[in-house]
């Protein structure tokens, strides 16, 4: 309600406003600044002529980046439809259970680091259906259906290694984690392929559309023929499949799967990425870009975390901090707060018309409390 | 609670909704709790006849000893449930809880001042839930998984290893047992203060829920929180009160945790949200709100740990199967009762 305000007024103003994500980037700038002053060489790019490779900080926050986006993008879209998928780093876990248990009894070849990436993406995929068909056809509550399959998933990743923390040998599943193409890391470059694949699927189809229509109000959508179960069991398998790919990276890189360990509070990273990148947790309009640089931030805060040598157990309760705050940031109360300052800040024309509005929205909100 | 139903009814327009519950009323109420009562005996009559040795004193005792953390959760988890919300902090809250009780007891602190404090964590992230939930419109499974993630975070900046309490504490004590029945062998009745701590907790709920107002305005609430508010009823005071009744019983499980385990960790508490999830839900209240007992709840609670009781006897399940199973469980639970509420629905 104050956006057509602010725009007639301050079209800059509006333009932050309906970019989120602006504030994700002056983060990332921030933090990268903060390195820089520790080392001046710290954005340096080296080209490696000998192996081809490009080599740097950058780099390695690219490299980094890459699990995260996974299942940031993989979030988003589950997110946009009002849903929440809890279960992506029980997911990873399975996905890198699976593949290093197949690949520790075959031999190394390339024909089984394609079967093990393969198989991997399979169950997860199969994870993906059992939430997508208990939210669209069962009518479950997402949270609670991802719950159950974060914790049995876990539980799940223990069962295929037996409790333990496999290993195994193959050189060309390592080199998804630790090769380069074009001197870029592999992992990055596979993440960018997938997620501008999902873009254009999104945003030049009525995909996006639909999506965030059952997401904005699933009745109306309804009535406006489109089927939400096809596209619910969609999104969480493409959720799933894309944690799949997150767990492949993160164990290639180690070519051990910590069934404990791998893809731990990931979810509370794709979750932190998909909010700084502006898509609201109440679901409805998403943003692709925001959730990639809401990743990319995260990644960049990790490696600087370390870079600074800042010990790194404060790191979780922070970022759970910044949820809570964007959490707060998006609620109507806080909203209608900054839009009555707003509207106080220039006393002239833009009050009377603010007036009406307000009253109105904090009756909605009592009678909704 | 029926005069409470019945009033929206006597207007024409919104008389399908609440009258339908009320006729739905007594079979959703007693149905499902007396299915997880029926199942319960049913897993003893089976691990009785398969493995021996389940009805005897000292596996009873056992199981109210081990399962008291998980009753005083449910209880917890129960409010929150019947309002049609969820809490999944519970968990993490006791990680955070207990590892500040147990770091506070071993640097000298007077332990009743460790235990009050061990609480008061409980109930401040409780509030917080609640003031994200209910001021700020937060859906209550992000604003509970936000500070789920939060606890989680304070507790690993804490201490990523064991911190082990002090055999001498005296928080220790409250897992003294008592042996009420000498019975032959080590087959005694026997029970610790945490058992009484949650049979207390578990009765105090009970009269809450059942003869005051709270609890009257927490079930109306999940039957419908318009026609809650509408009533006049205080819905906004009542959804903050159950979710620090939550918090703070978690800060309780906790130091009933504590005291039993003596170990305290940032990983301490991982799932069980799910338990007591699974508890609520096994014990036959709605999770969409409105009809359930709390006594279902430690049925349900009973269950779980009997399960895990039968796992262990079994020996051929692998113990990281547990989560699948309880999840399944879970899972198979929710199915039914939305069976049961969609078929009432179309009869």
């Amino acid at each position: 309600m104050s956006a057509p305000r602010t725009k007639k007024a301050t079209p800059f103003l509006s333009t932050v406003i309906h970019q989120p994500y602006i504030w994700a980037i002056v983060a990332l700038v921030l933090l990268l600044v903060i390195n820089l002053i520790k080392d001046p060489g710290y954005l340096g790019v080296s080209f490696n002529a000998g192996t081809g490779n490009l080599s740097g900080n950058l780099i390695d926050i690219l490299r980094a980046s890459a699990p995260v986006m996974m299942i940031a993008v993989g979030m988003t879209l589950v997110i946009a439809t009002r849903g929440i998928d809890l279960s992506v780093g029980s997911v990873m876990a399975v996905s890198g259970a699976v593949s290093m248990q197949f690949m520790s009894t075959a031999d190394g070849s390339a024909g089984t680091a394609f079967a093990a990436a393969g198989l991997a993406l399979a169950v997860s995929a199969v994870l993906g259906v059992v939430n997508g068909l208990l939210v669209s056809v069962v009518g479950l509550q997402p949270f609670i259906t991802t719950l159950i399959t974060m914790l049995a998933g876990r539980g799940l990743a223990k069962v295929i290694t037996a409790g333990q923390n496999t290993s195994a040998s193959n050189e060309p599943f390592r080199w998804i984690a630790n090769g380069t193409v074009f001197g870029f890391p592999v992992v990055f470059v596979i993440a960018a392929v997938i997620v501008a694949i999902l873009a254009v699927l999104v945003r030049r189809t009525a995909l996006g559309l639909m999506i965030e229509s059952i997401g904005i109000n699933p009745k109306a959508a309804r009535m406006a023929g489109i089927r939400p179960i096809g596209i619910l069991i969609s999104v969480y398998i493409v959720s799933a499949v894309l944690a799949g790919v997150a767990g492949i990276f993160s164990t290639a890189s180690v070519m051990t799967v910590e069934v404990a360990k791998t893809g731990l509070s990931s979810e509370m990273d794709a979750i932190l990425a998909v909010v700084i990148g502006g898509t609201s947790l109440a679901g409805g309009k998403f943003s692709l870009t925001g959730s990639v640089i809401g990743a990319l931030l995260i990644a960049t805060l990790d490696k600087t975390i370390v870079f600074l040598s800042i010990p790194s157990s404060a790191t979780p309760a922070f970022k759970a901090l910044v949820i809570v705050i964007i959490c707060l940031l998006q609620s109507q109360r806080v909203r209608a707060l900054f839009a009555r300052r707003r509207a106080q800040g220039r006393p002239t024309p833009p009050s009377s018309p603010s007036a009406p509005p307000n009253p109105a929205s904090t009756r909605k909100e009592t009678v909704s409390a | 609670m029926s005069t409470l139903l019945e009033r929206p009814t006597s207007g024409p327009a919104r008389s399908a909704r609440p009258s339908l519950l009320t006729r739905l009323k007594p079979n959703l109420e007693t149905l499902p709790t007396l299915a997880a009562v029926l199942i319960f005996i049913g897993m003893i009559v089976y691990g009785e006849i398969a493995y021996g040795r389940i009805v005897q004193a000292n596996t009873i005792s056992n199981l109210l000893i081990n399962n008291s953390y998980l009753i005083i959760l449910a209880v917890g988890m129960t409010f929150v449930i019947l309002t049609g919300g969820v809490d999944l902090s519970v968990g993490a809250v006791i990680a955070i809880s207990s590892l500040v009780g147990v770091m506070l007891a071993n640097a000298g602190w007077n332990p009743i001042a460790v235990i009050v404090l061990m609480i008061v964590i409980g109930s401040a992230f409780g509030l917080a839930s609640g003031i994200l939930i209910q001021f700020f419109n937060v859906q209550p499974f992000i604003a509970t998984l936000a500070m789920m993630f939060l606890a989680r975070g304070l507790a690993s900046m804490l201490s990523t290893t064991p911190e082990r309490l002090e055999d001498d504490s005296p928080i220790r004590a409250l897992s003294t047992e008592w042996t009420l029945i000498d019975g032959p062998k080590i087959n005694d009745l026997v029970i610790t203060p945490n058992v009484l701590i949650a049979v207390v907790v578990v009765l105090v709920a009970f009269f809450v829920l059942h003869r005051t107002r709270l609890g009257r305005t927490v079930y109306a609430i999940g039957g419908s929180e318009q026609s809650a508010l509408l009533m006049g009823l205080p819905v906004v005071r009542t959804k903050l009160t159950i979710y620090v009744i939550s918090g703070t019983l978690a800060g309780l499980a906790a130091v009933v945790y504590t005291s039993k385990l003596g170990i305290a960790q940032n990983i301490t508490g991982v799932g069980w949200e799910l338990d007591a999830i699974a508890a609520v839900i096994i014990g036959g209240t709605l999770l969409t709100g409105g009809a359930g007992f709390v006594l279902g709840s430690v049925v349900g609670a009973l269950v779980l740990g009997l399960m895990n009781v039968l796992i262990t006897r079994d020996g051929s399940i692998p113990p990281e199967a547990t989560t699948i199973i309880t999840g399944g469980i879970l899972l198979v639970f929710v199915l039914l009762q939305r069976l049961v509420v969609s078929r009432k629905r179309k009869t």
